[in-house]
């Protein structure tokens, strides 16, 4: 029984995790013996979405119903939900993304399926249905098995990464058509915050300040580093509570979970709190000067020392090795 | 307007985790329980601003057993007016959402509150579990929510930005950060809060459709390797050929 799976798309393209989510499903596919069959939503351009080809997909299906060109969690729900159901698909596979988070719920309703969402690997099926996934804001992990015939996962951003192959997908149209009675939002405007770095949930690198920085005029460091590296800011919660920084910076149990490849963490200490949402980070690296904050028992690597003269001088390091 | 906050019961976060009975229970021994932030700061206080601008009720609802009862008096000394427990021994996000849709579903809410996950299994499932069993709209993580009659103009966090949208009565909406300030309930609150009502329901059956099997802790980290600050070339190295991050 072939595998779906839900790619989000921008323009017709398909999006940074959708690619992470045609390669976890494409797995998945691969580990039972299955097909992998892509949905797309909304306009797509046929030359883009073949690529998914590349990470397991063999047939990519677009519903390029104009009405859905904008995000719609009761339409989309039910597009997917039809289209699963003439396809005869059980499983169907989500990026945990703010819209794949809002539609998976609704999909597992009116598929009856029971879902996990959080997963960070792929299902063993070994015995049953059984999936990873995050629990307690990344304190620790559950195993879940899904017992139902239909199935939903949604897979943390970055918990599997993209796996590129080689290969083209073949792009047809899905036969599902909607009324305007299952559309009920209007989308007015989209606000995207200006620069060029991944969004935080999807960064690969990421430098995060907490209190230590004393005050908003001295993020001009903390911006320095990120940039030579092309990373995302971040931030504790008190600092974004005080709005030296956005709120959406801020990471955490009770702000952004993340777990980007690089975490840079500068005058943070390290509470169980601003852990729980970043400790699924590969690599951890803190810069504070008390060799007591609880944040180095986290950390990979650690520098006992004052930011304001440790991290220019990291900048620096950096920029000569990418000038070598 | 008529409001209904979802509200849930889930280990204060400083709380240790470990796992008893082969690794397959949570240990709730010497555990904390609190309101879910994203519930008590952003979606019951929201919901609270909303009526005492235009008026109505706020009803609170959770599904749980009795000692959740501290945690619903909580919620009423904030300021909602009323609160239903459906009595239940939780065991998966499915069957929560079908009690909420039961009790809702002939209540006439006009807007149905939600955190925007729990902090136990931030699973974010309940809210469009809901909507969809009532076949409503569904907004997710609003971090702005305005009326004007029976429009509401929301914005949502999404990746890297916002989305502003428009949404008629009745639908439902998750609470992230921004959407409101948290309260402290004052003895006023604490006292009243004794005498309002809590209606307690029993559960209607839903069907099992997943079962947690076990836990794991993830593995110790290494101790960290500490870097001279007046080495930071060290750093840049380990980073680079070491770790092959940078
Ligand atoms: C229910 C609840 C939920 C919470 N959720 C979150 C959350 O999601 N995210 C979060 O981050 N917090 C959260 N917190 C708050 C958390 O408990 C901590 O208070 C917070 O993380 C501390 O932020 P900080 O590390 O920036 O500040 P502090 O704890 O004040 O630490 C500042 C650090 O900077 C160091 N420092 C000072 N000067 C320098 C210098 N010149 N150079 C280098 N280092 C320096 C200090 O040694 C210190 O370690 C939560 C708290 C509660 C109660």
């Amino acid at each position: 029984m072939a595998v779906l799976v839900y790619i989000e798309t921008e323009k017709g393209a398909p999006k940074r995790n959708g690619f992470e989510a045609a390669s976890y499903a494409g797995k998945h596919a691969a580990n039972t013996g299955n097909d992998c069959i892509a949905l797309t939503l909304g306009e797509g351009d046929d030359a883009e979405l073949a690529k998914l080809g590349a990470y397991g997909v063999s047939k990519v299906i677009k519903i390029d119903d104009a009405r859905l060109n904008s995000f719609d969690s009761k339409a989309y729900a039910k597009a997917i939900s039809e289209e699963a159901k003439v396809l005869g698909i059980h499983t169907v596979i989500f990026s945990q993304s703010a819209n794949g988070k809002s539609i998976a719920s609704r999909v597992a309703v009116r598929l009856q399926a029971g879902i996990v969402s959080g997963a960070v690997d792929v299902p063993d099926t070994s015995n049953g249905f059984l999936v990873k996934k995050t629990a307690f804001s990344g304190k620790a992990f559950a195993f879940i098995n899904i017992s139902s015939e239909n199935k939903v996962v949604a897979i943390v951003p970055n918990s599997f990464g993209i796996h590129q192959g080689s290969g083209s997908a073949s792009v047809e149209k899905g036969s599902v058509s909607l009324s305007d009675s299952d559309f009920s939002v209007t989308v007015k405007e989209i606000k995207k915050q200006v620069g060029d770095t991944l969004p935080l949930p999807e960064a690969e690198l990421v430098v995060s300040a907490g209190r230590g920085m004393k005050g908003p005029e001295n993020w001009g460091i903390i911006e320095d580093l990120a940039k030579v590296l092309g990373a995302t800011t971040a931030c504790s919660r008190p600092v974004a509570d005080v709005g030296w920084r956005p709120h959406h910076e801020h990471v955490g149990q009770t702000g952004v979970a993340i777990r980007p490849n690089l975490y840079i963490a500068i005058g943070i200490s390290g509470a169980i709190q601003h852990l729980a949402g970043v400790n699924q980070s590969k690599v951890i690296v803190v810069i504070n000067k008390d060799p007591e904050a609880p944040f180095f028992k986290a950390a990979d690597y650690g520098i006992v020392g004052d930011a304001f003269e440790v991290v220019p001088k990291l900048t620096e390091a950096i920029k000569k090795l990418k000038s070598a | 307007m008529k409001i209904l906050v979802c509200i849930s019961s889930v280990p204060d976060t400083t709380s240790k985790i470990t796992f008893s009975d082969g690794d397959t229970k949570f240990n709730t021994d010497g555990v904390q329980w609190i309101l879910n932030p994203y519930d008590e700061w952003y979606a019951l206080v929201r919901a609270l601003e909303l009526k005492e601008a235009g008026g109505g009720n706020v009803t609170v609802i959770n599904v749980g057993g009795p000692d959740n009862d501290a945690i619903i008096r909580k919620a009423l000394a904030v300021g909602a007016d009323d609160a239903i427990r459906v009595n239940s021994n939780v065991t998966e996000p499915f069957q929560v959402a079908s009690q909420i849709a039961n009790a809702a579903k002939d209540g006439g809410y006009d807007i149905i509150f939600t955190g925007k996950e729990t902090i136990n299994y931030n699973g974010s499932n309940i809210g469009g579990m809901v909507a969809e069993l009532l076949d409503m709209a569904f907004v997710s993580y609003a971090s702005k929510l305005e009326m004007s009659g029976n429009i509401a103009t929301i914005e949502r966090d999404i990746e890297g930005g916002k989305e502003v949208v428009e949404v008629k009565t009745p639908f439902v909406v998750s609470a992230s950060k921004g959407l409101a300030e948290q309260r402290i309930p004052n003895m006023k609150g604490i006292m009243m809060a004794k005498r309002k009502p809590l209606n307690v329901v029993e559960e209607v059956p839903s069907e099992a459709r997943r079962a947690i099997q076990k836990y794991i802790l993830p593995a110790p980290k290494a101790a960290v390797k500490l870097i001279s600050p007046d080495n930071v070339e060290e750093l840049v190295d380990l980073l680079h050929n070491e770790a092959k991050m940078i």
